[in-house]
Formats: C-alpha cells, sequence, structure tokens
C-alpha cells in the first residue's frame, strides 16, 4: 500500500504541482493516475521512488515514511517503466533486463539467466537478447523496460506514460501485456496516462486530476462513469458530448446496444 | 629515397623516439581532461570560464612554451619532460572542450532512467554518462592525438630529440629528401595513432558499431523495398 499525506510540491521555480495531496494506492491493483499535462501526475509519481522528494508532506509505503529511506535502495526495489523505455543504448538487451539484479549485487550470470526467463514473460523472443535497444522497435523496447522493471521482482511497478509513443495497434498490445501481467504476478501498478481510455481499461481505481494536483474524483471506471463528480470530470471523460452513452434498441425481440453515432456495438444478454 | 635507404637507422630511431614523446601527452592529457570537463559541464558559469581559459592556452605559440617549461618545473633545459608538460596542456586545452560537449551529449532522459533504476550518483557517472560520452570523447581524442604528433617536431628545435630534426637538419643542409621523410613520418606516425584510437573505440563502443550496421541494413532495405516497387 502506497499512501500520500497532504503531500506538497513546490519547485524551485515557484510552480506549484501538487498541493495538499492526499491518496491511498491500495496493494496490488492497478491506479492510474490520469489528467492533462500539468496536473501533476508524473511528479506525483516520481515522489514515490523519491526522484522527487516534495516539499512537505509524507509517503508511505506499508505504513513506512519514504523519507526515512536511502533513495537509491528504495529506488532499487521499486520498478520504474517509463516513456520511451529509457534503455541503456550502450547496453545489450539482455544487460538492460538485469541492470537493477545487477545493482543489488546478483552475480552477473544468474542475473542474466533470470533477465532471458523475463523476456519471456513480456513476449519477446530470447533472440533479442544479444541486441543493442536501438536495433529494436518501439513496442519491443518499451516490452524490455517492463521487463527491466520487474526484474528485481519489486512489489511496486511504477509506470510513466509507457506507451505514449508506441502506434495504437501496438499499445493495444501492450495495454493487454501490462493488464495480463499485473494480474498474473498481483504487483501494486501505479500507472500515469492523459489517456482516459487507458485509464478505464488499465485501472482498478482511476484518479482524475485537475491542475496542481487536485483530485477531482477517485472511483472505479465504472464508478466514475456511473456519476461524474462536477462538470470537469463529465467533460474529462466525454460524458458531457454524449460519448460513454450506448443505448438499446429491439430489432427482432432482440437488445441491440448502439453507440453516440448509433453504430450497433453488440447484442445485450440478459 | 636515396636519403632515406642510406639513413634508415636514423629515422627508425627519430620515429620510435618522436612515438615515445606523443604517447605520455595524449594518454595523461585525456585523463586530466574528463574531471576538468566533467566540472565544466556542471555548472554553467564555469563551463564559460574553464573553456575560455583553455582555449586561450592553445593559442600560446609552442616555442615559447617550450622554452618557457625549465624556468616553471626546474628542469634542465634539453629534457624531454618539458616537451611532454607543454604538449600535455595542449591535450587539456583541447580536450576539455570534448570531455564537456560527450558528458553533455548523454541524453537526459537516459540518465533520469538509470536514476530512476537504483544507478548511484558515482555509478551513474562510470557505467552511464562516461560510455555514453565516448563517441564525442573519441572524435576529440583523434584531434588531439593528430595535434600532439605534429606538434612534437617543434620540440627538436630545443633539443628534444623527434623527427623535427629531420626538417631542421635537412633544410641547414639543403637535402630535400631528409626533409620530405620526416613529413612522411610524422604523417605516418598520426595515421597509425589514428586507426589504433578507432581500433580501440571499435572494441570499447560496440553499439555504435551495431548502431551503424543496423543503419546501413535499415538502407538496404528501402533499396530493396524502392526497387521492388519500381
Amino acid at each position: 500500500m502506497i499512501e500520500f499525506r497532504s503531500v506538497t510540491k513546490q519547485f524551485p521555480d515557484g510552480t506549484v504541482a501538487v498541493e495538499g495531496f492526499d491518496l491511498v494506492i491500495p496493494p496490488r491493483k492497478t491506479t492510474v493516475l490520469v489528467g492533462s499535462s500539468g496536473c501533476g501526475k508524473t511528479t506525483l509519481l516520481r515522489m514515490i521512488n523519491r526522484m522527487i522528494d516534495p516539499t512537505s508532506g509524507s509517503i508511505l509505503i506499508d505504513g513506512e515514511d519514504t523519507g526515512g529511506l536511502a533513495p537509491v535502495k528504495l529506488r532499487r526495489r521499486i520498478g520504474y517503466v517509463m516513456q520511451n523505455s529509457g534503455l541503456l543504448p550502450h547496453r545489450k538487451v539482455v544487460d538492460n533486463v538485469a541492470t537493477v539484479p545487477v545493482l543489488n549485487g546478483v552475480p552477473k550470470k544468474e542475473a542474466r539467466a533470470h533477465a532471458l526467463e523475463l523476456l519471456d514473460t513480456v513476449g519477446l523472443d530470447r533472440s533479442l537478447a544479444d541486441k543493442y535497444p536501438r536495433q529494436l522497435s518501439g513496442g519491443q523496447q518499451q516490452r524490455v523496460g517492463v521487463a527491466r522493471g520487474l526484474a528485481a521482482d519489486p512489489n511496486i511497478l511504477l509506470m510513466d506514460e509507457p506507451f505514449g509513443a508506441v502506434d495504437p495497434i501496438v499499445r493495444a498490445e501492450l495495454q493487454q501485456e501490462t493488464i495480463r501481467l499485473q494480474e498474473g504476478l498481483g504487483k501494486t501498478v501505479v500507472f500515469v496516462t492523459h489517456d482516459i481510455d487507458e485509464a478505464f481499461l488499465l485501472g482498478h481505481q482511476v484518479v482524475i486530476l485537475q491542475k496542481g494536483g487536485h483530485i477531482a474524483q477517485v472511483g472505479t471506471p465504472a464508478e466514475i462513469l456511473a456519476r461524474p463528480a462536477d462538470d470537469f470530470v463529465a467533460t474529462f471523460i466525454g460524458a458531457d458530448k454524449g460519448k460513454r452513452v450506448l443505448r438499446i434498441q429491439n430489432v427482432d425481440g432482440r437488445d441491440v446496444v448502439v453507440d453516440e453515432n448509433g453504430t450497433p456495438t453488440g447484442v445485450l444478454q440478459s | 629515397m636515396k636519403w632515406l635507404a642510406s639513413n634508415y637507422g636514423l629515422v627508425w630511431e627519430l620515429m620510435q623516439a618522436h612515438i615515445a614523446l606523443c604517447i605520455p601527452p595524449i594518454l595523461i592529457g585525456f585523463l586530466i581532461s574528463i574531471p576538468i570537463g566533467w566540472v565544466a559541464n556542471r555548472y554553467k558559469l564555469s563551463r564559460g570560464v574553464i573553456l575560455l581559459v583553455l582555449g586561450l592556452l592553445y593559442t600560446i605559440p609552442s616555442l615559447p612554451l617550450f622554452i618557457f617549461m625549465p624556468l616553471v618545473l626546474g628542469t634542465p633545459q634539453l629534457s624531454s619532460l618539458n616537451v611532454v608538460v607543454a604538449l600535455t596542456i595542449y591535450a587539456v586545452a583541447l580536450m576539455v572542450r570534448s570531455a564537456a560537449d560527450g558528458l553533455s551529449s548523454v541524453d537526459k532522459d537516459i540518465l533520469q532512467a538509470a536514476s530512476a533504476m537504483g544507478y548511484s550518483g558515482w555509478q551513474r557517472f562510470w557505467r552511464v554518462e562516461l560510455p555514453l560520452s565516448g563517441p564525442v570523447l573519441l572524435a576529440g581524442l583523434r584531434v588531439v592525438s593528430a595535434s600532439t604528433v605534429s606538434l612534437a617536431t617543434i620540440g627538436s628545435v630545443i633539443g628534444v630529440t623527434s623527427l623535427g630534426y629531420l626538417f631542421i637538419n635537412g633544410l641547414q643542409r639543403s637535402i630535400p629528401g631528409e626533409v620530405i621523410t620526416g613529413i612522411v613520418a610524422t604523417l605516418l606516425i598520426a595515421v597509425v595513432f589514428d586507426l589504433v584510437l578507432v581500433l580501440i573505440g571499435r572494441l570499447l563502443l560496440p553499439w555504435i558499431r551495431q548502431d551503424r550496421t543496423s543503419a546501413r541494413a535499415a538502407r538496404r532495405r528501402a533499396v530493396l523495398i524502392a526497387e521492388g516497387a519500381r
């Protein structure tokens, strides 16, 4: 469990990225922080592994205040996946995946063997192990990034817009892969995105953020869809324009569901 | 050619002396430049000041600097140390800029990622920043190498043995063959040094080559596709 307790972050230039932020992130679930740019979502994510330290307030992991932990050690037990993969270009794929275990003192040979298994886990062929990151496609690089994030078997996986730079088809694949991995491995995933559809797809808990890290609404996707907290949320999820509204049409005695454009999408079963 | 044939031993000896004179400044200059380049790159102000001072340093004419060295170091007039130290100063003057540029050429996202993985500052420098600035460092070192090999010839003017002897002696005694031999021998050393550096680069920076081969493969693929389209 990760807890934010009245966390405020003001950067040296005076911008207040986050103000009085409170949130409980449940264990073994995916929590998505979603909002437009400048809402402080990445700042919040990076405060969890102390890439950024809060100006005031505290962040607790399983009840322990991270402010009292050594940042480098803390980061080695939290997985981190970023946009554009952030792979080390001078290291082969297998060594990139083995990065954190090697930093933790695991013998290189052992770490590499485990890295190969992780390539299987994220659906990559082992023949890619000896290639350098730039020889891989964007989607493959992102998978390597996920494998690297999982390598030290962390309880927590932070994902900072990991699929923002890949094409829609690959993104859809990677999203399904993320759901599968989270369910299979039971990690606590904190995912940052500006894409509300991605948030609803991946999140058990979705946190919609406004400027300055103010929470507009927290809930399951269903709860948010059922009852948007205010106009901001309604606009953000597209409910104000009739998006997200499905209607039922009776055709030949069966209930056909049509979307906001009147396009049939499926048949309702009772 | 006739001159070379009868003086082969002398040329070979001078070449060896020349190489021995050049290697320490290149290596020491490289090693000194990395920390200075790091400091230059770390703060905006220090970068401007350090690069300006070192830039000026390189503009000092070499002959006066060679002559000046014994006064500063307290070494004998004819000591080769005078030339080695002076050449090291030039090497540093050239190399620090490359070191600073090389370190700043490293993608900030990659550094962030490295920190997020749990590299400490020290580990990140040695295992990520330094190797990734390798290509720029290598390019700088190749310039330093060529500059050092050519500047070392001037050492002969103050009596420190190098291939420069062939220029001076050849001019004084009007033997064109001797002057030409000196030039060719100097060039030869410069080229060999350069090849060695490129080779070291290939060994230490294997991902660059992989990059290039993949670029070539991509180009070939593009050509094939273009041909297929026709």
